[in-house]
């Protein structure tokens, strides 16, 4: 029982990792109708910068509780580099052929995950101290890390602040009438340019994030953000592209199958998520929730 | 079409059309009489990438699909061959090639059949997932597919047991012939998919590619056709990986992996995904390309990258689309 406890724990934890990629990868979607292929790389990004924040951090002798600010100092760093992406490089395609804004964002995702390798070499980085920081739970006489649970608490706070921001605020307002209407909004005043860095940047924030919180529990390596990316997909397919449910419930289908196939049916575990989501693409082409 | 727009003053289009395809062709076939065999190896490499785009740019140039799994279909054509060596011990080229092509044409139609069913984004994520699926499988059932190491591929015997390489020499001797072996096969290749795409059945999939309703009014059916389209392209580029498995010495998952994917879209848009010559133009190029930045940087793929992120910003059409637009600007200019 205590077995099947951790497990669930374990699929929560990865959810919430993988919520936060996904709902960026969504979020940018559902605004820009861009499908960013450099998503992957900006998670990795937020994972080696807050390791390497970490390491400066205790190397000065920081105190434990301190280094949790880093975290989303890390996550900030993204969401600068999509200020700088989104208007430099991204704004001129959104008029373009779908071939080309993909392309162009997955030239993007070779140039980021070179610079991680250029800034930090080819060497994993690891923020242990954080994990150690929050003592273990003992559960039906099985040791857990406390971490992974804060993890799940910054999972579910992302996805609540997301939905208040999206539903609660009037910027949210002018989120979503951009999204249906790019050029209504834009004849009602609404400055449409803000609203699509904006959102860009909190799509990189919220990637960064999954990589910042990630990263304590296991190290930072070169290719995450790519391995990252492919499952992100996996996640947006089965909810649907746009969709914020859908990416929350995509993230928990795609984790629990995660943690089955690694209990049962190690080999083709990955297989059959992606047969998963090419089903969902069969039967519903936008997904569980998607409306696109 | 670009090269029939290409400023060639004549009547009689395909005849010069034929005239300047021969010419190339010998120009090809004289290439390794003048340069190293390690300048043969590589454009061997090069007229590989080239069918690969090739049979990719059926889909997205002539019928508007874009594909971001044919590594699937190369990476089948690649392992049919290990597995046919290792498990059954077979050496002979010609029956790789007949039995490879077979097993993509069916993967092909498989895939096909789930994916011409989407559009736009989704037939890419689609096609995407899909590829993933052989990668996992490739990658996880090691003992199947040696996993990350992956099968080796040894040199197979040409023309029916003809010519066999061993003994001292035989790698030379191996590229020198192995070259004209694959310029063969390219120049089948180019034909057929020329005569297909300027047939009517080509023209069909043009429409359903600029109008998919007025196609759909004319009476096509348009899954059936995107769906031959879709088993031609695949069955293109899983010929490619069948003759780049012996050259290469090995099976590797990298090439299912998606981002092998990536590289050919990246091919095809090089050259020009709008012109029938630009993936071939873009297959060679991108080789060289590739090999001269593995060589001299460690970063070399922030180098693809950039020059990608350039080509789409500077010259959309791609390397042979950029020529002909000014070709056609240098005779207007001519004229006047």
């Amino acid at each position: 029982m205590a077995i099947f406890f951790i497990q669930v724990l374990n699929s929560l934890f990865y959810a919430s990792v993988l919520f936060l990629i996904a709902a960026g990868l969504s979020l940018i979607f559902g605004v820009m109708r861009i499908v960013n292929m450099a998503h992957g790389a900006l998670y990795g990004i937020g994972a080696f910068v807050t390791a390497w924040l970490v390491g400066r951090a205790v190397a000065f002798g920081a105190a434990p509780a301190w280094l949790f600010l880093l975290i989303p100092v890390g996550a900030g760093v993204v969401a600068l580099i999509g200020l700088v992406i989104e208007p430099l490089l991204l704004r001129r395609f959104y008029r373009r052929a779908e071939e080309y804004q993909l392309l162009v964002t997955f030239g993007l995702l070779l140039i980021l995950e070179d610079a991680v390798r250029f800034v930090w070499g080819g060497l994993p980085l690891t923020a242990d101290a954080l994990m150690d920081a929050v003592p273990s739970v003992r559960l039906g006489g099985l040791v857990y890390p406390g971490y992974n649970i804060v993890v799940i608490g910054v999972g579910v706070a992302a996805a609540v602040a997301l939905w208040a921001v999206i539903y609660r605020t009037k910027f949210g307002i002018m989120l979503r009438a951009t999204s249906q209407d790019r050029r209504m909004a834009s004849a009602l005043g609404i400055n449409v340019g803000a609203v699509y860095v904006s959102a860009f940047a909190i799509g990189c924030f919220m990637a960064g994030l999954g990589g910042a919180i990630i990263v304590p529990s296991q190290a930072a390596v070169l290719g995450m953000g790519i391995n990252a990316l492919v499952l992100a997909f996996v996640v947006v397919v089965i909810g649907g592209l746009g969709s914020l449910q859908g990416a929350l419930v995509g993230a928990l289908i795609v984790s629990f199958v995660r943690t089955l196939g690694i209990q049962f049916f190690p080999e083709i575990e990955l297989a059959v998520l992606y047969l998963i989501a090419a089903l969902v693409l069969l039967v519903k082409p936008t997904g569980l929730f998607g409306n696109a | 079409m670009m090269k029939a727009d290409a400023p060639i003053v004549s009547h009689r289009p395909e005849l010069a059309l034929a005239a300047v395809s021969a010419v190339v062709l010998v120009a090809l076939a004289l290439v390794p009489q003048v340069v190293d065999l390690y300048q043969t190896q590589l454009l061997t490499y090069g007229l590989i990438a080239a069918i690969a785009a090739l049979g990719f740019n059926l889909l997205l140039g002539y019928t508007g699909l874009l594909s971001f799994g044919h590594s699937a279909f190369f990476g089948i054509g690649a392992y049919t061959i290990a597995f046919l060596l290792r498990y059954l011990n077979i050496h002979s080229m010609e029956i790789y090639l007949a039995i490879g092509l077979a097993v993509v044409a069916v993967t092909s139609v498989l895939f096909g059949y789930i994916c011409v069913r989407h559009t736009r984004i989704f037939f890419g994520i689609l096609t995407l997932a899909l590829s993933q699926v052989l990668y996992s499988l490739a990658l996880k059932l090691f003992w199947v597919t040696g996993g990350t190491d992956g099968l080796r591929v040894a040199r197979p015997s040409l023309l029916f047991g003809l010519v066999t390489f061993s003994g001292a020499g035989s790698f030379q001797r191996f590229i020198g012939t192995y070259y004209y072996y694959v310029l063969a096969l390219f120049a089948v290749s180019v034909v057929i998919l020329w005569v297909i795409v300027h047939s009517p059945f080509g023209k069909a999939l043009q429409a359903i590619r600029d109008n998919e309703t007025r196609a759909a009014f004319l009476g096509l059916r348009i899954p059936r056709y995107r769906l031959i389209a879709f088993t031609i392209s695949g069955t293109f580029t899983g010929l490619a990986g069948i003759l780049w498995a012996p050259l290469n010495g090995l099976a590797t998952p990298d090439v299912l992996y998606w981002t092998f994917s990536g590289e050919i879209v990246f091919t095809a848009l090089l050259g020009g995904f709008r012109s029938f010559a630009g993936p071939i133009v873009g297959g060679i190029v991108f080789t060289y390309l590739k090999t001269y930045a593995v060589a001299t940087t460690e970063y070399w793929q922030a180098l693809l990258g950039a020059v990608l992120v350039l080509l789409v910003i500077v010259l959309p059409t791609g390397i042979v689309g950029a020529l002909s637009q000014l070709a056609a600007k240098l005779t207007t200019k001519a004229k006047s």
